[in-house]
């Protein structure tokens, strides 16, 4: 069976000789180099706002998905019909047209009078586009499998609805929205096509780690260019790590056992 | 009742203005003047040709990725050896790792000046940037693990038990798979082939770092759209956006509608 050595060969080529070819070039100038490329104004300036900028979309997706995932599953609003298609729209469409769809609404000649294009604001608002679905659709199947019986059990005994949210609903939720904010957290800290035509790409303004990475490979600074990559899948790591503790540390514990 | 009504405006207010508005916005713009000033924007001869060039990649790399995904998806279903957790975490990392670094990394291994295997390779005639070849690779790279993903769990499920059976009764092992394995996985591999067409036809970032971007020769749709946004052509890029758009929200569409109908026969 030619098979799976026919599979490893694709594998091989496809994606670990060139990820291993990135990860040589990074160490090429040894880890001084390596750790000089990452602290050079620009680039860590541009991981600092990829990382802070991911931060603030995936906590309020977080919170809001969460409302978002809350109303449709357990509200029957006459507009559940539109917001449920709507939020798998930013999962269907391509990055690219993401970026034109919000320039043409919040970019120059904006019917509303706003315009973020070039401005920080256009970077949370294009990766909480592009990060949307993730945070609803993660915390929704476990809010439909979530028995309402507990909530009206604790609705019967005085409690407010929001009391009732906090206390009952939210721990059963947790370790879902923790997996919907790590998802996101990977998508939004890796995004280039949407935030490239909206932020306008300012060093140390709008420009974030993937789009400075790219102005690197254009300049041909191939060594610049994989140290920041290593940097960004770092980050990634770190942060993917820190949310599956808390996930973790949400588990609800079965109060019989 | 007022806690209701607070999430149902926050809610609405925040999707609505965030994805409905900027979508109904798009598709304004691309119509404003009719279909047929929207439809000329986008048949010039390089949108064409990014169009025909981008469907084609789709083709092939959706070829590529399912047979590497049914064979993947069989060995980590059937067989259980050292390092199979590696090997799942291999073929996911690329949804962590951002295109760009996708696009650095290919042209890290196939530059043919520079690369690991690119000189090698151009010494055999071979090109892999800026060509053809190269737009497949980062296609391919950035949407493996969707059949894998889609397939896997549903061979699990399925067992071995009708494959034994059919193997007993004398059916080779290709009889078996097209016969036995392949129809009972069909729906997970439908799923896993829309949702790499979906990818595929939108990937920009990796893609923008290998292709060149060379109008009529290796531009795709989404670099299209994107020169004509800074080109000043705006007319060309809504209109862009929007076949793109409605392509992607059709292959989606028929996922989720295929979907329903399958819970439905169940």
């Amino acid at each position: 069976m030619p098979g799976p050595s026919l599979a490893a060969i694709y594998l091989s080529l496809l994606v670990l000789v060139p990820l291993a070819a990135v990860l040589s070039q990074a160490f090429t100038g040894g880890v001084h180099q390596l750790f000089a490329e990452i602290t050079q104004k620009e680039t860590f300036a541009a991981l600092r706002l990829s990382l802070i900028c991911s931060l603030i979309v995936v906590m309020t997706n977080a919170v809001l998905g969460t409302a978002i995932a809350w109303l449709l599953v357990r509200d029957r609003f006459a507009l559940n019909r539109v917001i449920g298609p709507l939020v798998d729209l930013p999962f269907a469409l391509p990055t690219v047209i993401a970026g034109v769809t919000l320039l043409s609404l919040y970019g120059p000649g904006s019917p509303f009078g706003v315009n973020l294009a070039f401005t920080r604001y256009a970077l949370v608002v294009a990766l909480a586009f592009v990060t949307l679905p993730f945070a609803v659709r993660s915390v929704q199947p476990v809010l439909e499998a979530l028995d309402p019986e507990s909530e009206e059990a604790a609705a019967s005994l005085g409690a407010s609805p929001w009391t009732t949210f906090r206390r009952v609903t939210l721990p059963s939720l947790l370790p879902a929205i923790f997996t919907g904010a790590g998802l996101g957290f990977a998508r939004a800290l890796g995004e280039y096509g949407s935030v490239s035509i909206i932020s306008g790409n300012l060093p140390f303004k709008t420009e974030i780690a993937p789009v400075n990475i790219y102005g690197l490979i254009e300049s041909d600074n191939n060594a610049g260019a994989a140290a920041e990559s290593l940097a960004l899948f770092a980050l990634a790591i770190v942060v993917l790590g820190v949310f599956s503790i808390l996930k973790r540390h949400f588990i609800p514990r079965d109060p019989t056992a | 009742m007022i806690f209701k009504w607070v999430l149902r405006i926050v809610g609405t207010c925040y999707v609505g203005l965030l994805v409905g508005a900027p979508v109904g916005s798009v598709v304004f713009r691309a119509l404003r003047h009719g279909l047929a000033p929207a439809w000329d924007a986008v048949m010039t001869p390089a949108g064409v040709h990014a169009f025909v060039l981008t469907l084609e990649v789709a083709a092939v790399t959706v070829c590529l990725n399912t047979a590497f995904g049914i064979g993947m998806a069989l060995v980590f279903a059937r067989h259980r050896f050292r390092g199979v957790s590696l090997l799942e975490m291999l073929i996911d990392l690329p949804l962590s790792i951002s295109p760009v670094v996708v696009g650095l990394a290919l042209l890290l291994c196939y530059s043919s000046t520079e690369g690991w295997l690119g000189p090698w390779l151009a010494h055999h005639g071979i090109s892999v940037l800026f060509s053809f070849p190269g737009i497949v690779a980062a296609s391919a790279f950035i949407s493996l693990p969707y059949v894998v993903r889609e397939v896997h769990p549903v061979l699990v499920e399925l067992g071995t038990e009708q494959e034994q059976a059919a193997e007993t009764l004398g059916a080779g092992p290709w009889l078996v798979f097209f016969r036995i394995t392949l129809p009972a996985i069909r729906w997970g591999l439908a799923y896993g082939i829309l949702l790499t067409t979906a990818r595929v036809l939108g990937e920009f970032g990796a893609v923008s770092v290998v292709s060149g971007n060379i109008v009529g020769h290796t531009q795709t749709l989404t670099q299209f759209v994107d020169d004509q946004l800074t080109n000043f052509d705006p007319a060309g890029a809504y209109a862009g956006a929007l076949l793109l758009g409605v392509v992607c929200v059709l292959v989606l569409g028929a996922l989720s509608f295929s979907r329903k109908r399958e819970e439905q026969l169940r």
